[in-house]
């Protein structure tokens, strides 16, 4: 077992109201600057719809993420190292700026220079890449709230197969918000794709960051990520990613999305992974499998084998403590509401996603009474939501209803049972049996969705310096301008390293008593 | 050096010592000062069609190219003997394999060269360094190809391996024939002065993303796992400034 530790982020969607607060704040803390115009780290799509870049979805036209081979081998979509490295002149699966739209701004000037007269100036958008006039035809969120309807809606990968369980009439449309950052992945494909090995996964924390002195702009990120969250910087040739907003993380605080959210939807927390088991779950044959695959490499950070072994292999005592706080673990995988998007890339993403409980598409018919077992009355209903589970089923579980069915129903019964408590009705019997949990646990899911606060949605411990600063010359320079020199911080046979209270290794550095 | 005229120094030996010194001691500088400005620069993200076509057969025919100036230049004309190749059969290989090359690499800088001066996308890219190379580039394509098909191929010939190539490796074990290659025809002269000042231009442009071939690739686990590490301080008389980008026209 190899333990490692990886921030995990869960958005739960119900609250997603679309208010984009998360994408411009993002915008202004990281890529408010030329060539990243069109750089989106987190961006809100509107789903069914397109996404950004358009069609990003659709992995067999851009070839991201992983796929198994003919011997059932984990490989890269776009094949062979050596095929990427023969086409390093010309990659074939990179988005051109079309596919996200040509990043414009409007010549304000002639509005302020324009001479008196009758006719109203009036800005030309202008482009960002070359400075000309330009037709803005296409960017980001052009589709949002089903806007353009079914032209644009019905080019969603995700409703491909889906058929006639998606209505894309007006009357019976139904949306939802999805906001999307890098996955931070356990199995990242960006970085396997990277032939500068500029891309890395730190060990302390797995976030997946550019190296940004080491990238040469070979571009196989771009097109490796399945989720299309690196970008190319056309400025500077260099690629560029969501952070997690490392800065912040380690100093324990939230990403700017979570920390600015409208809908405070947003939970940050630590999951512990075995990473030995990393591989053979992305290498799961079946794709319906990979949900339950991927959750099989957490670690419960509660078993106290678990958390032997993770102190032995030096995972510090209040990482441990937070991981054991962690609302991701506890959406992810103790109360199994949260789902990844999109396993079936094979990524392993770390951003998952509590399903939206649409409104009920026929409401008549579920308010009527119709003789059945309250319970089932409950439930029937999910099969009424607007939102297809087969159509949530292609974002989160590779097209595996059951699971979504199984969240939708936990949700449901959270509401039926905290509803029954303030208006004083009766608890159907069997509610949370049937959602496969105890009252305990609705409760307990019910802090968690409703009322939990800033320190309970964001349980991040902050970066342990002292590993980072390993600075032996500064230790030197410190012992050296000692009396006694370096033998004066280490008694012969006295005490070097200590354990304190939060479980980290330390070494002595009180001096000697009496030198 | 009997006989050489000052200017004939001046081109044939100080011109190529000194390229050579630029480039040595501007990739180091380079290498040292501006990492975040070594990159390919690619123009893929704005303009695809016409690089999928001449990108690749641009590089690939310059990797043609480069390899058989490692044979023609580098390889004495005594070798090839030693080993038993006629010379008739060497200058027909030569010719041969020369002109495919030339042929690729024509195509290529057509397509490259016009995609950068007329897509107006990939030229608002374009820094003077880039146009510096990119016309020295040309010229020493256009003076490499002219030799190989109007002299080896169609014309009667002319073996460069008792001019400009004991010139060139005696630069090296610092005897330079000057007169060599002086006299040699105005072609050649060209295309070598030329083929220097591109290395002195080298390190101030793009076209270092060249020792970046990203070879290692094939061997390195897939996945890359960092530890965190402390930021170093700025290095010393550098100024601090390790962000400052080199051959971009922002
Ligand atoms: S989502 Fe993030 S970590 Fe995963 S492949 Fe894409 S860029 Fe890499
Ligand atoms: S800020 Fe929150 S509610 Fe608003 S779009 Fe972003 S994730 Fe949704």
């Amino acid at each position: 077992m190899r333990v490692m530790a990886q921030v995990a982020m869960v958005m739960n969607l119900d609250k997603c109201i679309g208010c984009h607060t998360c994408s411009v704040t993002c915008k202004q803390t990281w890529t408010n600057r030329p060539g990243t115009e069109y750089v989106y780290f987190n961006n809100v799509e509107t789903k069914p719809g397109t996404g950004y870049p358009r069609r990003y979805s659709d992995q067999e036209q851009w070839k991201g993420g992983w796929t198994l081979d003919r011997k059932g081998r984990l490989q890269l979509k776009s094949g062979s190292r050596l095929k990427r490295l023969l086409s390093i002149f010309y990659n074939p699966d990179l988005p051109s700026i079309d596919d996200y739209g040509d990043p414009w701004t409007y010549d304000y000037q002639t509005l302020i220079q324009a001479p008196p007269g009758t006719l109203t100036p009036s800005a030309h958008s202008v482009s960002a890449l070359t400075g000309r006039d330009m037709k803005v035809t296409w960017g980001s969120n052009w589709d949002d709230d089903l806007a353009g309807g079914p032209d644009h809606t019905a080019a969603d990968p995700d409703l491909a197969g889906l058929g006639d369980h998606v209505k894309l009439a007006y009357e019976q449309a139904f949306m939802f918000y999805l906001p999307r950052i890098c996955e931070h992945c356990l199995n990242p494909s960006c970085v396997a794709s990277c032939p500068s090995g500029a891309m890395y996964k730190r060990e302390e924390d797995g976030i997946v960051l550019v190296d940004q002195d080491r990238c040469r702009g070979w571009r196989f990120c771009v097109s490796g990520c399945p989720y299309k969250k690196v970008y190319f910087n056309h400025r500077t040739g260099k690629a560029e990613k969501c952070t997690l907003c490392f800065p912040r993380i380690e100093a324990g605080q939230p990403t700017i999305c979570s920390e600015t959210c409208v809908g405070r939807l947003r939970y940050l927390g630590l999951v512990l992974y075995d990473a030995d088991k990393v591989l053979s779950a992305a290498a799961t044959p079946d794709e319906r499998d990979l949900y339950r695959a991927q959750l099989s490499v957490l670690l419960d950070p509660g078993d106290p084998e678990v958390a032997a072994e993770a102190a032995r292999q030096g995972i510090p005592a209040d990482w441990l403590e937070a991981a054991r706080r962690s609302p991701a673990y506890a959406l992810i995988a103790r109360h199994r509401v949260a789902l990844p998007f999109h396993p079936e890339y094979r990524t392993l993403p770390m951003v998952w996603y509590i399903p939206p409980l649409s409104p009920v598409a026929d409401t008549v018919a579920a308010a009527t009474p119709d003789g059945r077992a309250p319970e089932d009355q409950v439930f029937a209903a999910i099969e009424a939501l607007r939102i297809p589970a087969e159509y949530l089923a292609s974002l989160f579980t590779a097209g595996d209803p059951a699971p979504v069915r199984r969240v939708l129903r936990t949700l449901t019964a959270v509401r039926t049972l905290m509803r029954a408590g303030q208006l004083g009705l009766d608890v159907p019997d069997g509610l949370a049996e049937s959602a496969g949990a105890t009252e305990a646990d609705l409760e307990d899911l019910y802090r968690l969705l409703a009322v939990a606060k800033y320190d309970e949605r964001y349980v991040i411990p902050p970066a342990h310096a002292e590993d980072a600063g390993r600075l032996a010359a500064q230790h030197e320079q410190l012992f050296c301008s000692q009396p006694g020199g370096v033998d004066s911080f280490h008694p012969p046979g006295g005490r070097q390293r200590f354990r304190d209270d939060d479980g980290r290794l330390h070494l002595d550095l009180s001096p000697r008593s009496g030198s | 050096m009997n006989g050489a005229s000052g200017w004939q120094i001046l081109l044939w030996v100080a011109l190529p010592y000194l390229a050579l010194g630029v480039f040595v001691v501007g990739h180091v500088w380079r290498w040292r000062y501006d990492q975040f400005g070594w990159t390919s620069r690619s123009t893929q993200l704005q303009e695809r069609r016409l690089l999928k076509w001449g990108s690749p057969v641009f590089h690939y025919g310059t990797f043609a190219a480069i390899g058989g100036h490692v044979i023609g230049v580098l390889i004495p004309e005594s070798w090839t003997r030693a080993i038993g190749i006629p010379e008739d059969v060497y200058r027909w290989f030569s010719a041969g394999a020369g002109t495919l090359a030339a042929a690729a690499i024509i195509v290529g800088v057509v397509i490259l060269a016009g995609r950068r001066l007329l897509v107006p996308r990939v030229r608002a890219t374009t820094s003077p360094v880039d146009y510096v190379a990119l016309i020295l580039l040309l010229v020493i394509i256009v003076t490499g190809i002219v030799p190989t098909l109007f002299v080896n191929l169609l014309g009667h010939g002319y073996d460069y391996r008792v001019s400009v190539a004991p010139w060139f490796r005696g630069l090296f074990s610092g005897s330079p024939s000057v007169t060599a290659i002086a006299t040699a025809p105005v072609v050649y002269q060209v295309h070598a002065a030329c083929a220097w000042l591109i290395w002195a231009v080298w390190p101030f442009s793009r076209l270092v993303h060249a020792w970046s071939a990203p070879l290692w690739y094939l061997w390195r686990p897939y996945i890359v796992y960092r530890r965190r590490v402390a930021a170093r301080p700025a290095e010393p008389g550098t100024s601090g400034r390790r962000w400052r980008r080199i051959g971009v026209p922002y």
